[in-house]
């Protein structure tokens, strides 16, 4: 229990002077997520709605692997990764290894076919209702796709959230590829197990209770930006 | 939006860009804290951006022979100098000592405070089947361990539950260790710097078997080209120069000197 309020003293100190190594991986925590969010979206909310929409052979196929690839371990992917961004392996001539970039492509792996699920999920729902009305206006599929997009965008928003969470929350991954470099590749999370690995529990609660306060602050901005949630139009 | 992805990139890869060089560490020295004092005085004075990578040393090597960093800091000195025969690293250049310490319970069941050398210290841990943590992950500090099971002519494999392969690293073993009550073998540099010791105390230490020579060994760059040999020279010269043996002879924790300087002056 000791630990717990030492753990809380030392977030309270580190968040009200605003500690400039604790802004400095707060920031970059936020940066690789929200990217890694970005472009896993742009893949994965078309694709999930596509699914839904279009019938084709190997459908069933498709969604078992996707639904299967949610579970992927992220040190797994860390490691397949780090593989093919190191300097022997076939794009190593980029020279990605141990950057935030690197970091940006593990957690797009990891949280696309979590997003792409979801959203599978939610438009097919919506598909069931919007079925008749679409095909009768002979809308082509990218039609379909974008109108179901927009009409779903709450449950879309929900994906992204469940996406972001996976992402801000990932240690396995970004700590081999980005390998916890100070200034350069910590994040909070790497930062949390290097404290842990310390023995310096206090500190790495602290950190830990930043990263909770931290995904709560961009689920509220999200909803306020996006005006959902709100009075008479929840 | 594609600009806003242009941006994106544009920021993440921008950090690469000053004159940076990666070594790749163990845990054992980051956890010592020296490194927090050696690199400001590197960016002083060689105007050089050290990004350390904090790994065990068979990550490290790996991670050398792969040309992922450009030098490596490590103390296993029969794998360094496999790595340097085959060809991965130029040279390896000595550049200071610590020793490690059997830690234990403070009731010290097995009675290794009454023994003379650290091959005694683990039959006797044997002999009583305390609990033993080891690093179990390839480490210098798991490699010395097994050494050291080998010259008091046991066999790690026929351990029975006592003993325990956790295969993480210095302060994570450390923590297990807390937790189990255990014995375990550390760097002193990581054990002085440890925040959660709970009953563990220093049992065993001072047999000159205990002593960890640490080396630095840059990454051929006729193996791979991109390597940044010049900075990696540099800092060489800075290792082994008068302004790091100050700092390094000067480090201490608790009142105690952690590391001993013991680099030639002139490059092997």
């Amino acid at each position: 229990m000791n630990d717990i309020w030492a753990g809380l003293a030392s977030a309270f100190w580190l968040i009200v002077t605003l500690d400039p190594d604790l802004v400095e991986i707060t920031l970059r925590s936020l940066r690789v997520s929200l990217s890694a969010l970005l472009i896993a979206a742009l893949i994965a909310l078309p694709f999930g709605t596509w699914l839904a929409v279009r019938r084709f052979r190997f459908r069933r196929a498709t969604i078992a692997v996707l639904n299967a690839l949610m579970g992927l371990p992220p040190v797994v992917v860390g490691l397949i990764v780090y593989l093919l961004l190191s300097r022997s392996g076939p794009f190593g001539v980029l020279g990605l290894l141990f950057t935030p970039t690197a970091m940006i492509i593990a957690q797009v792996i990891i949280i696309t076919p979590l997003i792409a699920s979801i959203t599978h999920q939610a438009m097919r729902e919506l598909w069931a209702e919007y079925h008749d009305l679409l095909i009768s206006l002979n809308t082509s599929n990218w039609q379909r796709i974008r109108t179901l997009i927009f009409d779903g965008r709450r449950a879309l928003l929900t994906a992204a959230l469940a996406g972001f969470g996976r992402a801000i929350g990932e240690v396995g991954a970004i700590m081999i590829v980005g390998g916890n470099i100070d200034h350069a590749t910590r994040v909070l999370t790497t930062a949390i197990a290097l404290e842990t690995g310390k023995g310096d529990f206090a500190l790495a609660l602290g950190l830990g209770f930043v990263l909770i306060a931290l995904a709560l602050l961009v689920n509220f901005a999200i909803h306020v930006l996006s005006r959902t949630e709100r009075e008479g139009r929840w | 939006m594609i600009r806003a992805l242009v941006l994106i990139f544009g920021l993440v890869t921008h950090a690469a860009q000053a004159d940076t060089l990666r070594l790749a560490v163990t845990t054992s020295f980051h956890n010592s804290g020296l490194s927090d004092v050696l690199l400001p005085a590197i960016k002083a004075d060689i105007d050089l951006d050290v990004q350390l990578l904090v790994v065990g040393t068979g990550q490290a090597l790996r991670l050398g022979e792969a040309g992922d960093v450009d030098a490596i800091l490590v103390h296993s000195k029969s794998a360094e100098e496999a790595f340097v025969a085959a060809g991965y690293g130029t040279h390896r250049r000595e550049i200071m000592y610590n020793d490690f310490v059997i830690l234990g319970p403070d009731t010290d069941p097995a009675k290794i405070e009454d023994q003379s050398t650290a091959e005694g210290s683990l039959r006797a841990i044997a002999a009583v089947q305390a609990i033993f943590i080891s690093r179990g992950d390839n480490s210098g500090t798991h490699k010395k361990e097994r050494a050291l099971w080998q010259n008091a002519g046991l066999d790690p494999a026929t351990h029975g539950d006592w003993y325990k392969e956790v295969g993480a690293g210095m302060g994570a073993s450390l923590n297990t260790a807390s937790g189990l009550n255990g014995y375990i073998l550390s760097d002193r540099a990581s054990w002085l710097n440890f925040g959660n010791p709970g009953q563990l105390a220093i049992l065993f230490a001072g047999d000159p078997e205990l002593f960890n020579q640490y080396a630095y060994i840059p990454v051929d760059a006729a193996r791979h080209p991109h390597i940044n040999a010049d900075a990696a020279a540099r800092l060489e010269a800075w290792l082994t120069s008068p302004a790091a043996q100050t700092l390094i002879d000067g480090y201490m924790i608790a009142g105690q000197t952690l590391f001993t300087f013991n680099a030639s002056p002139t490059s092997p």
